[in-house]
């Protein structure tokens, strides 16, 4: 049976990596939770996002975060990608499957996935 | 929306976006009757706004003039000839006792209702999304109950913040183990 009790081993592992993330620049990936992301599916995404980023040990550098309506409701489910001196990039019609390309290509290997982005999407 | 979990993710966000310290979510099963009660003390609403929530074309948010999410909700329910009501205090009426709490009844067995699949995933998304406010989560089913109350977390984890991938990671393991050991 798992205990509340477990909860005190994980806050003292926390402790030393809230130390090592402080100075750390961060990338911070926004997923749109309104109404319209919900209906579109993005729950798994959310989710695909919060384990991929933590499978790739790419945690002490992402974060992950929830928004409302971005307002192209059209394109959800819609993830926003913010890195210190670059450009937003906006990723639409996203899935579980879509994340785990881009948290490899972009998040870790630096390399915009193109066909994914809004841009690709409007032509 | 496939999964009433989905709604119940939609209007809880509601209440996180109406500064909501605590959010109940309160799920009642029997073999034919499923209740969602979601329960806030945020900024709630005034009787025109009550009144006027449940039309898809009411909505106070700017981007875009319709809201969506309580017209679904309570189609849904009344589409399996169950009910829905909805009932707020807003803060300026009420300034010590304000909040929203909506309430939908679901009839199992009818055939347009929707399977209320992956609640878990709805709460822990709650969590990683808004890890400073409060949800308290009880779902009674047959056989059973499964229940989280972050605040308890909380006193556990100090300063660690809820949104940290091994707290949201145990808090599904934990409920799941609620489900299957019932
Ligand atoms: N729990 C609540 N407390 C206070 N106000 C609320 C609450 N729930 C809904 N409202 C008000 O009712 C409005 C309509 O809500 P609804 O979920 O239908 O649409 P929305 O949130 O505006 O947009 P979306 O369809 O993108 O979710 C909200 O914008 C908000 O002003």
């Amino acid at each position: 049976m798992k205990s509340l009790a477990e909860l005190q081993a994980i806050k003292d592992k926390m402790k030393d990596k809230v130390v090592l993330r402080e100075g750390s620049a961060q990338k911070r990936v926004v997923v749109g939770m309104a109404t319209c992301g919900i209906a579109a599916g993005a729950r798994p995404v959310l989710n695909a996002f919060v384990e991929g980023v933590n499978k790739e040990g790419l945690s002490g550098e992402v974060a992950v975060t929830q928004t409302g309506c971005i307002g192209i409701c059209q394109y959800e489910p819609v993830v926003e990608i913010f890195e210190p001196g670059k450009d937003k990039v906006t990723y639409v019609k996203m899935t579980a499957e879509k994340a785990d390309r881009v948290i490899k290509e972009h998040l870790k290997g630096g390399k915009v996935v193109t066909e994914y982005t809004i841009a690709a999407f409007a032509k | 929306m496939k999964e009433l979990s989905l709604n119940i993710l939609d209007i809880a966000e509601n209440s996180v976006k109406a500064k909501a310290p605590l959010t109940q979510i309160l799920l009642d099963e029997t073999e034919t009757v499923l209740t969602i009660s979601i329960v806030d003390n945020g900024c709630g609403m005034t009787e025109d706004v009550v009144k006027r929530v449940t039309d898809p074309f009411y909505t106070t948010r700017t981007t875009r003039k319709v809201g969506l999410g309580i017209p679904f909700f309570k189609m849904e329910a009344e589409m399996t000839g169950g009910s829905f009501s909805i009932e707020s205090k807003s803060e300026s009426e009420f300034p010590n006792d304000h909040g929203t709490m909506i309430k939908a009844t679901f009839h199992k067995d009818h055939i347009d209702f929707i399977p209320l699949g992956d609640v878990i995933s709805t709460i822990t998304t709650l969590i990683q999304g808004h890890p400073d406010s409060d949800f308290l989560f009880r779902h009674v089913f047959p056989g059973g109950e499964a229940s989280l109350d972050t605040r308890e977390l909380r006193n556990e984890l100090g300063g660690v913040s809820l949104a940290e991938y091994e707290v949201i990671k145990w808090i599904d393991e934990y409920l799941k183990e609620q489900y299957t050991s019932n």
